[in-house]
C-alpha cells in the first residue's frame, strides 16, 4: 500500500510451514516493484492461535503469582483444560507480593522464596516463566522485581509479566500470559523465518505483527508478547475492509453463503463484544470484535408457498450445483439477485422465468433484514455509511433504508491483509484510582496521560495520537470512592517514510 | 449437589442478581474447587430443618472487581463461621445463602461442603441488595449481629451492634480496611426462623433458571421468553444501550443506561436507573417497574445476563421484570429496600399493577 492506495495484491493459501506462503504472496506483490520502495511490512498471523488450539510446539512453563496469603484457593491454571495443562506441565507456584486495590502491599516481596523456586525450575529444565501480581495493572514493580531476581537466578530464561498483557481480572490476565509464555520459543523461531522471508525478497525494512485490536507491534515486541496476536483475524477484516473506502465511522457487512455478519467501527476501530475471548477453552481477558450474525447468504433458499421466507435454510458450498441458475432444482437468492440483472453469475437464461413480483418481494425482504441488522448494530439514530463485502454482496442492490450511502471496495478479497497493514499503534492502561483527594476528572486525565504515553513509547507519532476509549466505572458495593477507568489512545506509526508500503 | 449443578446455579444466579452481585464465574470456580476436594453438598428444603437447629448465613462482602484481582485465600470462610460458632458456643447444623443474586448464592457451597453440613434451599433477599440489613430476616426483628469477618491474612472482627444499619455501616468500613473483600458469617437462625423467614426454594430456582437457559440455547429457541415464562414475569423492553452514564452522588456510585427499542419498541426509550443493581426502568416518563422487583437485563440474543459494571453502549439488551418476594411489598418491606430507600421519589407500585411497556419486542 502508498497511502490509502493499495498498489499490489496477492492472495495464496497458507502453508504448514507458514513461511513459504509468505515468500510466495510477497515475490506476487513485488513482482514489478523494487524492494528498496518498501518502508515496513506488517504480518497479521493465525500461527500463535493455531499452536495453542493444537497445543503444538508449546513449551513446558512455570507460573509463578505474587499474592501470598491471597489467592491460594484458586491456583494458577485452574480451570484450564486438561489436554494443554499437560502439555505445559502444570508447574505452578504462588509467592509473597501483589497489591491491595489502592495500593497497598498484601505482603512484601521474598527473594529467598524466589530463589528457591528459581532452583526447583532450574531443575525441571523450564525455560519460559509466567509471572502474575495482584493488581500488577496498577503497580507493576513486583513482578518486574521477581522477573529480575529469576532472572539472574537462570540466565537466558524467558520472562513474561502480566502487567504487559493489562486488564484487570487475575485469573484472565494470567492466564493469556501463561499462554504468551509457552509460545516463547515458537516466536523467536517464527519471527525469525519471518525476517528470514521478507530479507530473501531483498526487502530491508521494518517487520510488524498486528495484535488482537487492529494496531501493530514492532518485531521485538511480537517475540515478546505472541500473545497479542491472538485474535486479530476479524479485526483485520473489518478494518481493512473500511480502510479501503476511506470510512472510519461505519458499519461492515460481510454477506456469506449462509449468514451475513454486521459489525460497526468507531474511529476505525471495532467495537469489542461483551463476553471474554476463550482461546482453546482458556479464559483470557481478550475482546473479539461485536457482530451480529443473521441467516441470510448468497445461497439461502427461498420459500414461497405460504409466507414467503429468505433462509436461514441455505444450500451453502452447493451453490455451484443447486441453484436454479446453475442448472439445479433449489431457488436460491443468488438467483434471485441474478433474474433481478443485480449479478452476472451462472446462467441467466435458467431464472428469466420467475415471477418479478416474486423477485421484488424477495429482494425487499433480504434488503430490510439487512437494514435490520445495521439498525441493530448502530449506536446512533443517523444514517451511517454501510460497507458491503463478501460472495453475497450480490444479494443488496445500491441502497439501504438507513445507511447514508452503500460502498463495495473492490479489493476486499485481501481486507485482511489491508487490516494488518493499517499502520497504527496503541496504548492502553486499565487501573483504579482511589479518589482521596483526586477528583475523577483528574483520575481520568491521568489515565490518558498515560495511554497516550504508551503509544508513544511503542512508535506511535506524538502529533498524530488520539484517544480513541474511555470508560470509567465506580467500583460497586463500595462507598464511592474507587473508579475503574480504561483509556486507549492510538496514533500513526512514525516510519523511516520513504513511502509507505507494506504485504500482508 | 455436585460439580455440574453448581454450573446452571451460578448462571441463574446472575439472572436473579438484577445487574449485581458479582461474577457468577468466580462463584462457580470456588465452589467447584470446594467440592472437588471436600466432595458433594447436601442440599435440604427449609421443611426437613429442624426448630432447634441453628443455621448460619456466610457470603462475601466487597467489590467483585476486587474479588476477581485478590482471589481468596481459601480459609476466610471457614475462619469467620466457626469464630461466630465459638461465640454463640454452639455447633451450626446447617448453612444457607444470603443473597441468591450473584456469586454469594454458591459461597455457603464451600462451608457446607469443608465442614460437612447441609445447606438449606434458601436464601433471604430472593435477589440481590446491596446492603447487609436488606434481608426478609429484618423484617421479623432478627439482628445480623453477632457478625465475624475475616480476611486472608489471618485477621477476624467480631461485631456486636445495637441495630442491622448499624451493622451494615460498621462491617461496610472494615471491608474497605481489609482490601475491599471480606468473608463474613452473619445471621445466626433458628430452624423456626428459617421456615418463617426465609425466601424458601430460591438456590433450586437458580439452578433451574441455569438450566432453561441452558436448554433453550440448545434447542435454539429464544432465551428470554424462557426466563420470562418461568419468572412469571414480564419483558418489558427491547433495544440497544445508546447511551450510559454514571456518576458519585453523596458517596453512592449512580449510573442510568438509555436503551433505544427495536421492533414493537421502535422509536421508544427506556431509561434504567442503576446502582449496584437495577433499581428503576422509566419509558417515557412512566415506571414501569422498581425495586423492590427484579430488574433483570439480558443479552437479547444469548439471555445472558448483564451486569451494571458491564453494561456498555451499543449492547443489545432485553429488560425483563420479576415479581420480588410478597414481604418486600409490605410497608415495612418497602422502608427497608423500596425506591425511596435508594433515593429514587417514586412510589412503588407492583410490577403486575403498572402499565406494560408494549407487547414487548421480539429478538
Amino acid at each position: 500500500m502508498h497511502g490509502r492506495r493499495v498498489v499490489a495484491e496477492a492472495k495464496t493459501p497458507t502453508t504448514p510451514d507458514v513461511t513459504s506462503g509468505i515468500v510466495t504472496a510477497i515475490g506476487q506483490v513485488m513482482s514489478r516493484h523494487q524492494a528498496g520502495e518498501v518502508d515496513a511490512v506488517m504480518i497479521g498471523t493465525t500461527h500463535f492461535t493455531n499452536a495453542v488450539v493444537e497445543a503444538r510446539h508449546l513449551m513446558a512453563t512455570a507460573v509463578v503469582r505474587l499474592g501470598l496469603p491471597a489467592t491460594q484457593e484458586l491456583p494458577p491454571m485452574v480451570d484450564w483444560p486438561e489436554r494443554l495443562r499437560i502439555a505445559l506441565g502444570h508447574h505452578v507456584y504462588i509467592c509473597h507480593g501483589g497489591h491491595e486495590f489502592d495500593g497497598r502491599h498484601i505482603s512484601e516481596l521474598d527473594p529467598a522464596e524466589l530463589i528457591r523456586v528459581a532452583e526447583e525450575i532450574g531443575r525441571k529444565g523450564i525455560r519460559s516463566i509466567a509471572i502474575s501480581s495482584v493488581f500488577s495493572p496498577i503497580n507493576g514493580e513486583f513482578e518486574e522485581e521477581a522477573g529480575s531476581v529469576l532472572s539472574a537466578a537462570l540466565p537466558g530464561v524467558a520472562i513474561s509479566l502480566s502487567s504487559q498483557i493489562g486488564r484487570l481480572g487475575l485469573l484472565e490476565r494470567e492466564n493469556a500470559t501463561v499462554l504468551n509464555a509457552c509460545l516463547r520459543d515458537l516466536a523467536d523461531h517464527t519471527v525469525q523465518a519471518f525476517q528470514g522471508a521478507i530479507g530473501s525478497a531483498g526487502i530491508n525494512a521494518p517487520l510488524y505483527l498486528s495484535q488482537n485490536d487492529g494496531t501493530l507491534m514492532a518485531v521485538e515486541q511480537a517475540r515478546r508478547y505472541p500473545v497479542a496476536t491472538f485474535a486479530s483475524g476479524p479485526t483485520n477484516s473489518m478494518r481493512g475492509a473500511a480502510f479501503l473506502t476511506g470510512l472510519l465511522d461505519c458499519a461492515v457487512i460481510d454477506i456469506g453463503g449462509t449468514t451475513s455478519d454486521v459489525g460497526t467501527l468507531q474511529h476505525g476501530f471495532p467495537r469489542p463484544a461483551s463476553v471474554a475471548v476463550e482461546m482453546a477453552e482458556v479464559r483470557t481477558n481478550f475482546r473479539m470484535p461485536d457482530v451480529y450474525s443473521f441467516g441470510i447468504g448468497g445461497g439461502s433458499v427461498v420459500r414461497s408457498d405460504g409466507a414467503l421466507a429468505v433462509g436461514p435454510e441455505s444450500v451453502g458450498y452447493e451453490l455451484p450445483t443447486r441453484a436454479l441458475c446453475f442448472g439445479g432444482q433449489t431457488l436460491t437468492a443468488t438467483d434471485v439477485a441474478v433474474a433481478a440483472g443485480l449479478a452476472d453469475v451462472g446462467n441467466p437464461a435458467l431464472v428469466r422465468h420467475l415471477d418479478r413480483e416474486l423477485v421484488r418481494r424477495c429482494l425487499n425482504l433480504i434488503q430490510a433484514r439487512v437494514a435490520q441488522a445495521v439498525d441493530r448494530m448502530r449506536t446512533s439514530a443517523a444514517p451511517i455509511p454501510v460497507v458491503v463485502v463478501g460472495g453475497g454482496s450480490i444479494l443488496l442492490g445500491d441502497r439501504l433504508p438507513g445507511a447514508s450511502v452503500l460502498v463495495r471496495p473492490e479489493q476486499f478479497a485481501v481486507a485482511n491483509a489491508i487490516g494488518a497493514a493499517i499502520a497504527q499503534v496503541g496504548g492502553e492502561v486499565d487501573q483504579v484510582f482511589t479518589l482521596g483527594g483526586l477528583s475523577r476528572d483528574t483520575a481520568v486525565d491521568s489515565a490518558k496521560a498515560t495511554a497516550v504515553d504508551r503509544a508513544v513509547t511503542a512508535g506511535a507519532d506524538p502529533a498524530t495520537v488520539q484517544v480513541v476509549d474511555v470508560e470509567d466505572v465506580p467500583l460497586s458495593y463500595l462507598p464511592g470512592n474507587a473508579v475503574r477507568v480504561r483509556v486507549k489512545a492510538v496514533g500513526d506509526l512514525r516510519l523511516e517514510a520513504k513511502h509507505l508500503a507494506t504485504g500482508g | 449437589m455436585g460439580e455440574s449443578d453448581v454450573d446452571d446455579i451460578a448462571v441463574g444466579a446472575a439472572v436473579l442478581g438484577t445487574g449485581g452481585g458479582g461474577s457468577p464465574y468466580l462463584g462457580k470456580l470456588l465452589a467447584q474447587q470446594a467440592i472437588r476436594k471436600h466432595g458433594p453438598v447436601k442440599v435440604v428444603d427449609a421443611s426437613e430443618v429442624d426448630d432447634s437447629a441453628l443455621v448460619i448465613c456466610c457470603a462475601m462482602m466487597g467489590a467483585p472487581t476486587v474479588v476477581a484481582e485478590k482471589l481468596p485465600r481459601g480459609d476466610e470462610l471457614i475462619k469467620a463461621f466457626t469464630t461466630l460458632e465459638r461465640y454463640l458456643g454452639r455447633t451450626a447444623t446447617h448453612t444457607v445463602s444470603i443473597e441468591a443474586g450473584g456469586m454469594n448464592s454458591t459461597t455457603p457451597l464451600g462451608v457446607a461442603t469443608q465442614l460437612n453440613i447441609p445447606l438449606v434451599d434458601a436464601d433471604a433477599m430472593g435477589r440481590a441488595f446491596p446492603e447487609l440489613q436488606m434481608v426478609t430476616p429484618t423484617l421479623y426483628g432478627i439482628r445480623a449481629s453477632p457478625m465475624v469477618l475475616a480476611d486472608e491474612k489471618g485477621n477476624t472482627v467480631l461485631i456486636s451492634a445495637v441495630d442491622n444499619y448499624w451493622t451494615e455501616r460498621l462491617a461496610r468500613s472494615i471491608t474497605v480496611d481489609m482490601g475491599a473483600t471480606a468473608s463474613i458469617a452473619l445471621y445466626a437462625l433458628s430452624g423456626v426462623q428459617v421456615k418463617e423467614t426465609l425466601v424458601r426454594g430460591t438456590i433450586g430456582l437458580a439452578q433451574e433458571l441455569g438450566r432453561v437457559l441452558r436448554d433453550t440455547r440448545a434447542a435454539h429457541g429464544d432465551p428470554v421468553t424462557a426466563i420470562v415464562d418461568r419468572l412469571q414475569g414480564r419483558l418489558l423492553f427491547a433495544g440497544k444501550v445508546v447511551d450510559v452514564a454514571r456518576r458519585t452522588e453523596a458517596g453512592f456510585a449512580k449510573g442510568s443506561a438509555r436503551v433505544e427499542g427495536f421492533d414493537a419498541d421502535t422509536g421508544a426509550f427506556l431509561e434504567l436507573q442503576f446502582q449496584n443493581e437495577y433499581l428503576v426502568a422509566v419509558r417515557e416518563g412512566d415506571v414501569v417497574v422498581s425495586v423492590p422487583d427484579l430488574i433483570i437485563t439480558l443479552d437479547l440474543d444469548s439471555g445472558r445476563p448483564i451486569t451494571t459494571d458491564e453494561i456498555r453502549y451499543g449492547f443489545r439488551v432485553a429488560v425483563v421484570g420479576a415479581p420480588c418476594d410478597s414481604r418486600w411489598r409490605t410497608t415495612a418491606g418497602l422502608e427497608l429496600v423500596g425506591p425511596r430507600y435508594f433515593g429514587y421519589d417514586i412510589d412503588y407500585t407492583p410490577l403486575e399493577s403498572l402499565g406494560m411497556g408494549t407487547a414487548g419486542g421480539g429478538t
